[in-house]
């Protein structure tokens, strides 16, 4: 009978299933055994994956790793606040201090070379937010995630924080320069 | 405890005293939290409306703050347990179980939302709908949303007990009627919730009062989550219920395979909490390999609940007005469906909506590498205004209009405007969804006070094109929060100023639904093999635009930097 009655048939997972209901449900479970698949394909043959590379770190560290690395590769300054501009080493590694309200340095790269993005925040939760590429990745305290890029055209890029971190979090800017 | 039955005249519903009084105090505080709700939506739209740009930094994160919580715990949760109450005492014809510990648990959720309330409007505590940790709220905005859950875990056990109590006093026979059913899995969705929940806000609460030092930011995303997500699976299985009752009660519907239908609502149960897990995407501390493996709900399975519920609501419906002689051509028991009652409009907008809107965004954004091109951007609010508005909102809406003249006994004011609300807010809701996912797609970020990034210290220029869809979804939000403004107007209305209708005959005993109804008499098979063919049509668009839409996504990711 209808929705809001008993159903006429106390067994119900006894009643047959008509044809079409069968099919839709196989066109359901199939699109769905792709769509699983798709990650999995994605993972092996694809060139956008997320990395799996993270280690546990306290702010401290990461800020101590990060000023090294600005100190032994800072090319200028850039702005009124002498942000440092970084060159990170072709292939090498590259960290980048999310912190209220600011990304910190300004990395340099070049297009076509593969680089290890270190990512750490040392207060609240951001958001590295690559503008225009539109790539997006949590930036957890605590954490130090190690994010394989390779730029695939040169230009000035925008780091948005696009995780909510308090008054300042729309000015948030970070740069980016690929040569 | 004595107590009466009335048996609604204009229905033949059965209400309970006790259960028909906590129904109205719930959906009635729900349609308060609305109005909170929706007064703090139109000072949003009016902020992230570039042109406009209403109010500053510090007041838009508080009043963003009040939106999430009010509209997503506070209105929605209410207006549920009336949809529990119902579903127990009024379709099974039996007593409420324990009415004195469903009022404390009511007074609990009252007292817990004011107090959270209080705590965001002193402004000490704009910390989103998400309050992630380590970012910190005052102690009673933890406190006040604890008190809410304890107080909807006693509604729902409230809701259990019903059940154990029609099953006693045997007012009905064989099965849970399929709606009862289905509000049977929000309830249970509903009980690990909320656990989920007491495990990372009782913790977050003793953070705040310094009783705990430290709670891990990666490990409350993954806990909260388990809340956050998993409410919205309690409001999916409770606006489908919804959708099937209304189908029974506009159409006499029956569904087309109780078992394919029943069935469905369990996949959710099984696999719908896993799904919390797609929040995490983009997350340092998961691997590919869990991220994968949760995503994909083990497969899909919840998905293909809800696939299978998006065909048997509309193929229910389609074979009922079959029955009735509506058989020309493939469409025509759609065309001759009564557009202009709001209960079947609003239902049948929510249909669509979250089935091509909200759902297949949804799939799309928790595929584990596409989810890099929208995690946090303003592609996440616009889903979820296509699930929960246009999806949950919109369905509780609908069917309220069937409660007031039932469950109210008051007549609908202005019955011309109650024909247009639901086009008026589905629709613009809806488009204001697509829009909100367009800027989000172009990168703009959800939560972001200001596009201009003022106070940097550099520029950065969004595309034209994502500052004409901000436009667009200031225009469509002003227009969507009318659409609610209106609804509310109405029911309120009615609820004051709509003629008295006759409540009908009152019982100290309840009557149980018959046995020999045409229910025993009808076949097994409840479409009678009523073939479907419009449905299935609208099954096939929905799956090719879902392939399409899928696809297109990947091609978009192939387009952006390398990463590993």
């Amino acid at each position: 009978m209808s929705a809001i009655l008993p159903p006429s048939d106390r067994l119900w997972w006894k009643q047959p299933i008509d044809k079409v209901e069968w099919a839709w449900i196989g066109i359901a479970f199939v699109w769905g055994m792709i769509m699983f698949a798709m990650m999995i394909y994605w993972h092996v043959y694809g060139k956008q994956n997320l990395s799996n590379e993270a280690y546990k770190i306290t702010p401290e560290l990461f800020a101590a790793k990060a000023e090294k690395f600005i100190a032994e590769n800072t090319i200028r300054t850039e702005t009124d606040q002498n942000i440092p501009v970084v060159k990170v080493p072709a292939g090498g590694d590259g960290y980048l201090i999310a912190r209220l309200w600011a990304w910190y340095p300004i990395l340099e790269l070049e297009k076509g070379q593969t680089y290890k993005i270190h990512l750490s925040s040392m207060d609240y939760l951001h958001g590295f937010s690559l503008q225009p590429v539109n790539i997006n990745i949590e930036v957890i305290p605590g954490y130090e995630h190690v994010v394989q890029m390779t730029p695939t055209k040169t230009g000035t890029y925008a780091i948005v924080c696009n995780e909510y971190c308090g008054i300042g979090h729309s000015w948030m800017l970070g740069r980016i320069y690929v040569k | 405890m004595a107590t009466t039955y009335r048996t609604c005249p204009i229905s033949g519903m059965q209400f309970e005293d006790q259960a028909e009084k906590l129904m109205r105090w719930n959906a009635v505080a729900g349609v308060l939290w609305l109005l909170v709700g929706g007064i703090t939506a139109l000072l949003v739209i009016l902020t992230r409306w570039p042109a406009i740009k209403l109010l500053p930094a510090d007041q838009f994160y508080l009043i963003l703050t009040a939106h999430g919580i009010d509209m997503l715990i506070l209105w929605i949760l209410f207006f549920e347990m009336a949809v529990l109450y119902f579903a127990s005492s009024t379709l099974l014809r039996c007593r409420l179980a324990t009415p004195k510990i469903a009022w404390l648990g009511f007074w609990l959720m009252v007292v817990g939302g004011i107090v959270t309330n209080v705590a965001i409007f002193q402004g000490e505590s704009s910390v989103m709908f998400t309050s992630y940790v380590p970012m910190q709220a005052q102690p009673h905005f933890y406190l006040g949303i604890i008190l809410v859950a304890v107080g909807a875990l006693l509604g729902t056990c409230v809701f259990f007990g019903t059940l154990v109590v029609a099953k006693k006093d045997r007012t009905y026979q064989g099965s849970l009627p399929l709606v009862t059913f289905g509000a049977l899995t929000a309830a249970i969705i509903a009980t690990f919730t909320i656990l989920a929940g007491a495990g990372i806000l009782i913790p977050t609460f003793f953070w705040s009062m310094g009783w705990i030092k430290e709670i891990d930011a990666q490990l409350y995303r993954m806990v909260w989550w388990g809340l956050g997500h998993s409410s919205q699976q309690i409001n999916v299985a409770a606006h489908v219920s919804i959708w099937y009752l209304t189908a029974a009660v506009l159409f006499n519907a029956k569904p087309l395979s109780e078992k394919v239908s029943r069935f469905a609502f369990l996949l959710y149960i099984l696999f719908l909490q896993l799904a919390s897990a797609h929040h995490l995407l983009s997350d340092p501390g998961m691997s590919a390999e869990w991220k994968v493996l949760n995503t994909s709900y083990f497969m899909y399975f919840a998905v293909m609940a809800s696939m299978i519920h998006g065909f048997t609501v509309p193929g229910a419906i389609e074979a009922a007005q079959r029955r009735k002689g509506y058989t020309n051509g493939l469409f025509e028991w759609l065309r001759k469906a009564p557009w202009g009652n709001p209960v079947f409009s609003g239902m049948f907008i929510s249909l669509v909506s979250f089935g091509f809107l909200g759902g297949i965004s949804g799939v799309v954004l928790g595929t584990e590498q596409i989810n890099m091109l929208m995690h946090n951007t303003f592609y996440v609010p616009g889903h979820f205004h296509t699930t929960v508005v246009t999806g949950t909102t919109l369905a509780f809406m609908s069917i309220t209009f069937l409660l007031v003249p039932v469950l109210f006994r008051r007549e609908l004011i202005l019955p011309k405007l109650c024909q247009i609300q639901p086009y008026l807010f589905g629709i613009s809701m809806s488009i204001l969804g697509l829009v909100m996912m367009g800027a989000g797609t172009l990168g703009v970020s959800r939560r972001h006070w200001d596009m201009a990034f003022s106070g940097a210290p550099f520029q950065y220029e969004w595309p034209g094109a994502a500052y004409l869809m901000m436009g667009l979804t200031g225009i469509f939000g002003v227009i969507a929060v009318i659409g609610g403004g209106l609804w509310i107007l109405l029911i309120v209305g009615s609820l004051l100023f709509g003629k008295k209708l006759d409540g009908g005959k009152v019982s100290d005993k309840p009557t149980p639904i018959p046995v020999d109804t045409a229910a025993a008499s009808a076949v097994a098979h409840g479409s009678d093999h009523q073939p479907v063919p419009g449905t299935v049509i609208l099954a096939l668009l929905l799956f090719v635009t879902f392939v399409l839409y899928y696809f297109v996504n990947w091609k978009y990711l192939s387009e952006v930097w390398l990463l590993s």
